[in-house]
């Protein structure tokens, strides 16, 4: 890490242009020297910078690989407990964690649908986000109280919210099957029958991922200049038209990113299904950061070997999700 | 200066007087002002809602005996206990001194080392008037790590009303509850016999046991799950909810259960004494008469629920041991076991207190003591805890149609041997 920086601040500086060259410091050996010391300034300022990431996410970072080499568990690493001292215990396997995790069926079931719950969910959120920005964009009364109200569920804490749709979603004394039989419909087994279970939790998780669209799609649409709506009226372009041509591409920037992140947040979704359905029924819910907590937080004694691997998997498979987007973008020229 | 100066002598005066008659107290032999205890002994409570207020009260009560002992009293909810408790403990930061432990958690914590052993600590009283099953429970690798302090099992709660409307006996067999429910139903439309939780494996061991079957024999190092027994099990809990003898949930199971037996909407459920007090709030339980405890319907080979209860534990890493050590003594002594009997209606763990009258007569005591002495003890082992998630699983796969029972037995035992390395 330290030779990168030094070089992307050199680089930056004009000094030393070369790339291939750059890395070979070790042939140079007065050149870590020199950039240290022409650009101590620079150090100094972003040291704080580079300590607390090492610290907060670089550290807990190796350390997960780390021990998703290993076979540490609740019961072999070492802790001192008052009188007793348990000492280190567990050993270096190599890739036997991930080897169990690849092979087993397991993993593949969460994963599809995992990735059918993101793909839904982001979809979903970010289609109704674009219809309500495009209709809180115009001039329209209330304009300001519609949006306190869709910003509403962004501000409410998630578990609160999560526990309110538990209580409107339960079979026997929920509203939503109050409801139902009010119109004469017979109750449905919201959390209780595995597919409705799915609807539920990704009509929950659209819910809470809505105003975060909103908002940012509104953003967006604000930033496209009139001007282009004016010519291209002027011009004689349908309201369709001009939705396809100049607010879908000017809002590119924008969606490409949140549509990024929110996959990313979506994937990793824990507090909604967890407190929603706990997985379940059985494990029809079951994501995998969910069922990566189930491994480390339920059985004992408590697999960390395991639930790393498991957590490492999943950061490789955001990055390789993340790295394809951006591709994709750059090759439809997206300066993103 | 001067006033300083006589300030502190009279300071000095006062201190040696003081000091004096401290000296005097010791040679009167008078014990207690020697070695006093104090600091303070935080204490984790498991029980439920509607118990936690009497407890509160009898922890609190410690400060009596001690009076610079200072209990700090926290309530945490039971599904949360255990992996709150392990994460502080493994940590080493924020666990209690002395926690209401579930009694299958106390060698699971034990064999981690997390908890003190109390064999010849000052938290062990009267050990022989211990009931031996409850003291089975306590112990890991023959050392002590908790004391007892309540001890249940399962029974069938009935609404007396509800069955006498229907015309049918509190029912002996799950062939007879069938045959209850179904009139029941018949009677008045909307309402079921029974409420089966869908959600919680511990309502299905009496289920297991009722085919003649087990989890795991702890002995012979087998799973034993995957045997008939364990299909006819899952079998038994399909056929009461599809015959429509029984309503289930897979989610929320306890409120939904204790909603619908203390409305009326269900006749019959499968509980605990714990569920005594929540029980008597509901609307159907006004007069408590109407609150009938029968033993659970036997399956086709046996009956029997499985034995459960509360043990104390105290944390190995406490700053103040001896203080949680007493602490620990005095909530399951013989005083407060009978109190939490006369306040709550749960069971003592010592053979003296089912002596005294105020528990003799105690209707939920006279029903349950019979039961518990015959109730199954579960495999008192460190991953006893963790054979629940399997079940839990499979229950669902079962009742949702997703797994044949078979199916279900085989996933449960295959899970089991994942968990168990060294069984067969």
């Amino acid at each position: 890490m330290a030779v990168d920086t030094s070089q992307s601040v050199a680089k930056a500086a004009g000094a030393h242009s070369a790339r291939g060259r750059g890395r070979r410091t070790d042939k140079h050996p007065g050149r870590l020297r020199h950039a240290l010391a022409t650009h101590w300034y620079a150090w100094s300022m972003i040291a704080p910078v580079v300590i607390v990431i090492g610290v907060i996410i670089g550290y807990p970072l190796v350390r997960g690989v780390y021990l998703s080499l290993t076979d540490a568990n609740e019961a072999n690493v070492e802790r001192t407990i008052g009188v007793n001292h348990i000492p280190a215990t567990y050993e270096f396997v190599g890739l036997d964690n991930y080897k169990a995790v690849l092979t087993d069926s397991v993993f593949w079931d969460r994963l599809g649908w995992t990735l059918v719950w993101t793909v839904v969910c982001v979809a979903l959120s970010f289609g109704l986000g674009l219809v309500l920005a495009n209709m809180l964009n115009r001039k329209i009364k209330g304009r300001g109280f519609y949006r306190m109200a869709l910003i509403l569920p962004w501000a409410v804490p998630a578990f609160v919210s999560v526990f309110t749709w538990r209580l409107l979603f339960n079979e026997r004394n929920g509203l939503f099957n109050k409801l139902l039989q009010g119109g004469g419909i017979d109750a449905i087994g919201w959390l209780n029958d595995p597919t409705w279970a799915k609807v539920s939790v990704i009509a929950v998780n659209v819910w809470l991922g809505v105003p975060f669209m909103l908002v940012a799609v509104l953003g967006g649409l604000q930033s496209i200049p009139g001007e282009l709506y004016e010519a291209a009226e002027m011009d004689g372009a349908s309201a369709w038209q001009r939705f396809r041509h100049i607010t879908m591409p000017g809002l590119r920037p924008v969606a490409s990113t949140v549509i990024l992140l929110s996959a990313i947040w979506t994937f990793n979704m824990f507090p909604v299904i967890f407190l929603l359905t706990r997985g379940g029924p059985g494990d029809s819910t079951e994501i995998l950061v969910t069922y990566a907590y189930r491994l480390s937080f339920v059985n004992s004694p408590r697999d960390y070997a395991a639930s790393a691997a498991w957590g490492v998997v999943i950061l490789l498979l955001l990055s390789v999700i993340a790295v394809v987007y951006r591709r994709a973008l750059k090759k439809q020229g997206d300066q993103w | 200066m001067r006033r300083g100066i006589a300030a502190t002598a009279l300071v000095a005066a006062l201190g040696l007087t003081v000091a004096a008659c401290g000296s005097d107290d010791g040679q009167d032999g008078d014990k207690k002002s020697s070695g006093e205890l104090s600091g303070t002994v935080t204490f984790w409570d498991t029980s439920n809602e509607a118990e936690k207020g009497t407890y509160q009260a009898l922890a609190e009560g410690f400060t009596k005996l001690h009076p610079k002992v200072k209990v700090k009293y926290v309530n945490v909810p039971f599904g949360e206990a255990n992996a709150k408790f392990k994460n502080a403990a493994g940590g080493n930061s924020g666990a209690p001194d002395v926690m209401r432990t579930e009694v299958a958690w106390v060698a699971d914590f034990a064999s981690l080392g997390y908890l003190a052993p109390l064999d010849g600590t000052p938290a062990i009283e009267k050990q022989n008037d211990w009931l031996p099953q409850a003291a089975a429970s306590t112990k890991f690798n023959d050392k002590t790590y908790a004391v007892p302090q309540v001890i249940d099992t399962m029974a069938l709660f009935y609404n007396k009303k509800m069955l006498a409307d229907a015309g049918v006996e509190v029912p002996k067999t799950l062939t007879e509850l069938k045959a209850a429910s179904k009139k029941i139903s018949e009677k008045s439309p909307g309402k079921t016999g029974l409420y089966l939780r869908g959600d919680d494996p511990y309502w299905f061991l009496p289920f297991l046991y009722g085919e003649g079957g087990d989890m795991v024999d702890a002995k012979g190092k087998k799973v034993v799950i995957d045997n008939p027994a364990g299909v006819n099990a899952y079998k038994t809990i399909k056929d009461l909810v599809d015959s429509k003898a029984a309503i289930t949930d897979a989610s929320d199971g306890w409120n939904n259960m204790q909603n619908a037996f203390k409305t009326g909407k269900v006749a019959m459920m499968l509980n605990g004494p714990w569920a005594i007090e929540d029980s008597r709030a509901g609307a159907e339980f006004k007069d408590p008469k109407n609150l009938g405890i029968a033993p659970v319907p036997a399956g086709s080979v046996a009956q029997g629920s499985p034995q459960g209860g509360w043990n104390l534990s105290v944390y190995a890493g406490s700053k103040n041991l001896d203080a949680s050590y007493e602490f620990a003594k005095y909530m399951s002594s013989a005083k407060v076991q009978q109190q939490t009997t006369e306040k709550l209606s749960l069971l003592p763990t010592r053979t003296s207190v089912y002596a005294q009258p105020t528990v003799a007569s105690n209707e939920m005591v006279q029903f349950f003591k019979p039961a518990v002495d015959k109730a199954v003890e579960r495999p008192w082992i460190p991953q006893g805890n963790s054979l629940f998630e399997p079940i839990k699983l499979q229950m669902a796969n079962v009742l949702g149609g997703k797994a044949s029972p078979e199916k279900a037995a085989a996933d449960t035992g295959e899970a089991y041997r994942k968990l168990l390395k060294d069984y067969k």
